[in-house]
C-alpha cells in the first residue's frame, strides 16, 4: 500500500466507518463506546438537478443543503447518535424523473437513511415512488403537484406546501389586497406559458376568478422560450386590464416585465402565482425598475426569523441569491436532523415514524410546527411578497408581515 | 377600454367573450402598426444571422449546423466583456467582430476542412458535432445559469405616438443594413470577394487559375461567424444569455436562408424582414403559441412555389 492510499484510508475513516479496513476496523472495535460513536456517521442523500435546464434551481437547493448539514454538524452532530456526523451523498437529477430515480437507486446502495431534495414535480413523483421500494424515507424540497403525496406512499414527506394550498391563498390574497385598497382591481388579464404549470394555474384562474369578482378580460398563452414579449404587451395595452397575472419561468418574466416597463403598460397590480421572476432577489437586483411593485404568491421564509435572516446574510456573503430552494432545503435537513435526534437510530422504518411525527419549529419558513398528514405538512403556508424599493416585503399573512402592500402600484 | 360595456357582457361564455374582445383589438390600426414595426425590427436580428448563414452555404455548399452555437459563445462574450472589462456591447461589437472572423477563420482552415477531407456530408457532420462541443463546453463552464446585463438604455424608447419603439433595436435594424451594405461591397467589388464568388461558383476552376480554396473557405466561415458576433452584441442588451440561447435564433435563421435564396445577401436581409413581420402578425392573430406556425407555413410555401427562394441563382 502506498503512503497515498494509507493517507486516504485514514481520511476516509474519519468521515466513515462503513469503509473503515479490516484492521483498523479491529482495533475500533477494541475502543470505548463513546470513541467509536464519535466515528459514525448518517448518511442523508442530497438530491437536486444540479444539471440541465434546473441546473440553477438545483444547485440552490444543493447550496441550502449543504449548509444545514455543514451548521449541524458544527453544532455536535446528532446527540441522540453520540454526536454522530451527517455525511451528504450528493446526487443529480439531471432535470430528468429518470436521472432522479437512478440517483435514488446509487443512494439506496450507498446506504443513506433518508433523501431530501428533488425540487421538481415531476422528478420528485419518480424519486418519491423509487425510494418507496426500500421503505427509504424521502423529504420533497418544493415539488408542488399534489399528485406527489397523493399517492398513499407512506416514505413521502413534503415540508412545503402544494399547489392547491398555493393557488387557493394566492386568490384570498388577491381579494383580500383588493378588498383592502377599496376594490380598484376589476378587469384581469393573464398571460401564461404553455406547458403544464402555466395553463394549469390559468385553467384555475380562469374558473376561480370570476367568482370573486374579477373580470378575466383575455387569457394569452405562449411558449417557453419565447423571444418577443412586444405583441403580448400591444395586447395588454389594447384591453388595459386592472391586473396582469403573468404565470411563466424566469427568463420569460423577466422578459415580459421588462418590454411592459419598455412600452410604458403599468397596470394596476401585477399578480403572479409561483411567479418565475416576481420575487427573486436577482430579478430585483438585476432590473429594479421592471420589478418595482410586483407581487407574487410563492414559497418565502420568514422575515421575522433571526435565523432566517442570519441564514440570507451568509448565502449572500457567498455571492449567492437567497432564494426558495436554499431556504427551504435549509429547513428539510433540519426536519431530518430533528427526526433523527428523535428516533436515536439511522434505521429508515424508525426515522420515517419520527418524521411523521414530527413536530420541529427550528425552521426558518413561515409555517409554525410541522405537522404530517398523509405526507403533507399541514402548516406550510405560501406568503404573498412585493417588490419595494428594491427589496422583496412580506405583505401577507399579517403576523410575517415585514412590509405594508402598494396597491395599486405606483405609476 | 369601455368598461361599460364591458359588463354588458359578462352573461357570455368566457371563451366568446375573449375572442370578440381580441378580434376588435387586434384590427385596430395602431396595433396592427406596432406589431408590423415590431416584427421589422426583430427582422433586422434574424437577417443578421442569416447573413452569415447564407454566405457560408453560398461557398461552402454546407449547412453550418454549429451557426447557433457559436452565436450562443458570441452572447457569452459579449456579455463578459461587459461583466468583466465594463465594455459596453456597442463597444465590443467592434472587437469581438474580428476576434470572430479570426475564430471562424481558424475553425473553417484547421479543424472543419481538415476533418471533412473535402466531401460536404462530413463538413456537415462536423459542425454538428462542433455545435454539440461548444455548447456542452459552455454548459460545463459557465452552467445554466441566465444572465443578463443592466445598462441604461436598454429601455430607451422612441415615442412614435401610437408606440414606443425600443433604441437597441432600432440600433439592431441600423447594423442589419449596415453589414448587409459592408458585405454586398465586400464581395462584389474586392479581390477577395471575387474569389469567394469564384470558389462558389466553380471550386476546381478557381483553384487552376490560383485561388487559394482553403483560404477562401476559411475566409467565407470567418465572415458568417463575424455576422453573428455583430448580431450577439445587438442582442446581449435586451435578451438574455444562456448555453441554448442562440439555437432560438438559428432555426428561423435557416428558414431565412431557403427563403431568401441560399447564398443571397439581399435575400437574406428581405428574408430576415419578411420573417420578423410574419412571426409578428401570427404571434397577433394566432396567439403567441403558434406564433412560429406562420414562419413555417411560409417556408412551406415557398419550398412549393419557388424552391429557389426569392433571390435564388437557381439551383
Amino acid at each position: 500500500m502506498s503512503s497515498e492510499n494509507i493517507c486516504f484510508s485514514r481520511r476516509k475513516f474519519i468521515t466513515t466507518t462503513a469503509l473503515g479496513t479490516v484492521a483498523t476496523a479491529a482495533s475500533a472495535v477494541a475502543m470505548p463506546a463513546i470513541l467509536r460513536a464519535q466515528n459514525a456517521s448518517v448518511k442523508i442523500g442530497v438530491l437536486h438537478p444540479v444539471s440541465g435546464a434546473l441546473s440553477y434551481s438545483g444547485t440552490q437547493g444543493r447550496l441550502g443543503a449543504m449548509m444545514a448539514i455543514e451548521d449541524i454538524n458544527k453544532a455536535g452532530g446528532i446527540k441522540a447518535l453520540g454526536g454522530a456526523k451527517i455525511e451528504a451523498v450528493t446526487g443529480d437529477a439531471q432535470s430528468t424523473p429518470a436521472g432522479g430515480a437512478a440517483e435514488v437507486e446509487r443512494m439506496n446502495s450507498a446506504g443513506v437513511s433518508c433523501i431530501v431534495g428533488g425540487y421538481a414535480s415531476a422528478i420528485c413523483l419518480a424519486t418519491t415512488q423509487a425510494a418507496a421500494r426500500y421503505g427509504l424515507p424521502y423529504v420533497v424540497d418544493v415539488g408542488v403537484a399534489d399528485d406527489i403525496v397523493k399517492r398513499g406512499l407512506k416514505n413521502t414527506f413534503r415540508f412545503g406546501p402544494g399547489f392547491g394550498v398555493i393557488a387557493h391563498t394566492a386568490l384570498e390574497n388577491l381579494v383580500k389586497l383588493n378588498d383592502a385598497a377599496g376594490r380598484p382591481a376589476k378587469t384581469v388579464m393573464i398571460i401564461h406559458e404553455d406547458s403544464l404549470f402555466g395553463s394549469g394555474l390559468a385553467k384555475l384562474l380562469n374558473a376561480q376568478l370570476p367568482t370573486k369578482g374579477f373580470q378575466v378580460l383575455e387569457t394569452i398563452s405562449h411558449p417557453t422560450p419565447t423571444r418577443d414579449f412586444n405583441n403580448v404587451v400591444l395586447k395588454i395595452k389594447a384591453n388595459n386590464p386592472d391586473l396582469v397575472i403573468p404565470a411563466n419561468y424566469y427568463n420569460e418574466y423577466v422578459l415580459l416585465a421588462r418590454t411592459m416597463r419598455q412600452q410604458q403598460v403599468r397596470p394596476k397590480g401585477i399578480y403572479s402565482v409561483l411567479g418565475g421572476a416576481a420575487s427573486s432577489y436577482k430579478f430585483v437586483k438585476e432590473f429594479p425598475e421592471a420589478a418595482d411593485g410586483i407581487m407574487d404568491c410563492n414559497h418565502w421564509f420568514n422575515p421575522l426569523n433571526p435565523k432566517a435572516q442570519e441564514l440570507k446574510k451568509r448565502v449572500e456573503a457567498q455571492g449567492q441569491f437567497y432564494t426558495y430552494e436554499v431556504y427551504m432545503n435549509y429547513s428539510c435537513i433540519g426536519l431530518v436532523a430533528d427526526a433523527l435526534e428523535r428516533a436515536g437510530t439511522p434505521d429508515r422504518a424508525t426515522l420515517t415514524e419520527a418524521i411523521a411525527s414530527s413536530t420541529w419549529s427550528g425552521h426558518v419558513m413561515p409555517y409554525g410546527p410541522t405537522k404530517f398528514v398523509d405526507g403533507q405538512n399541514q402548516g406550510a403556508a405560501p406568503c404573498n411578497t412585493q417588490v419595494q424599493d428594491n427589496d422583496i416585503k412580506v405583505i401577507l399573512p399579517p403576523q410575517f408581515a415585514d412590509g405594508k402592500a402598494i396597491f395599486p402600484m405606483k405609476a | 377600454m369601455p368598461r361599460g360595456r364591458a359588463g354588458a357582457r359578462a352573461p357570455r361564455s368566457r371563451l366568446g367573450l375573449s375572442r370578440c374582445r381580441s378580434s376588435e383589438i387586434v384590427l385596430s390600426p395602431a396595433i396592427l402598426l406596432s406589431a408590423l414595426l415590431n416584427g421589422l425590427l426583430t427582422g433586422a436580428v434574424y437577417a443578421l444571422i442569416a447573413l452569415g448563414l447564407t454566405l457560408i452555404y453560398g461557398v461552402l455548399h454546407i449547412i453550418n449546423f454549429a451557426h447557433g452555437a457559436l452565436l450562443t459563445a458570441a452572447m457569452f462574450a459579449a456579455y463578459f466583456a461587459f461583466k468583466t472589462f465594463h465594455l459596453d456591447p456597442y463597444v465590443a461589437v467592434f472587437l469581438l467582430t474580428p476576434a470572430f472572423f479570426v475564430l471562424g477563420y481558424a475553425l473553417q482552415r484547421f479543424v472543419i476542412g481538415p476533418a471533412s477531407h473535402g466531401d460536404d456530408r462530413n463538413m456537415l457532420l462536423v459542425t454538428l458535432g462542433l455545435a454539440v462541443i461548444i455548447e456542452n463546453a459552455l454548459l460545463f463552464e459557465f452552467r445554466a445559469d441566465t444572465r443578463t446585463i443592466e445598462l441604461p438604455y436598454a429601455f430607451a424608447t422612441i415615442n412614435l405616438g401610437f408606440t414606443f419603439l425600443a433604441v437597441p433595436r432600432i440600433l439592431g435594424l441600423v447594423a442589419a443594413f449596415v453589414v448587409a451594405a459592408v458585405l454586398w461591397l465586400m464581395i462584389n467589388l474586392s479581390d477577395i470577394g471575387r474569389a469567394i464568388r469564384a470558389v462558389a461558383k466553380e471550386k476546381l476552376g478557381a483553384q487552376l487559375v490560383g485561388v487559394d480554396v482553403a483560404h477562401v473557405y476559411a475566409v467565407t466561415f470567418g465572415l458568417g461567424t463575424a455576422c453573428i458576433a455583430v448580431a450577439a452584441c445587438l442582442l446581449v442588451p435586451t435578451y438574455y444569455v444562456n448555453p441554448t440561447a442562440g439555437n432560438a435564433f438559428v432555426l428561423v435563421a435557416f428558414t431565412i436562408v431557403v427563403l431568401g435564396g441560399m447564398g443571397s445577401i439581399p435575400g437574406a436581409l428581405i428574408g430576415g424582414f419578411v420573417t420578423g413581420v410574419v412571426e409578428s402578425l401570427s404571434g397577433l392573430f394566432l396567439g403567441e403559441s403558434l406564433g412560429q406556425i406562420g414562419i413555417f407555413l411560409t417556408f412551406i410555401f415557398v419550398l412549393l412555389v419557388r424552391p429557389r427562394g426569392l433571390f435564388g441563382a437557381g439551383a
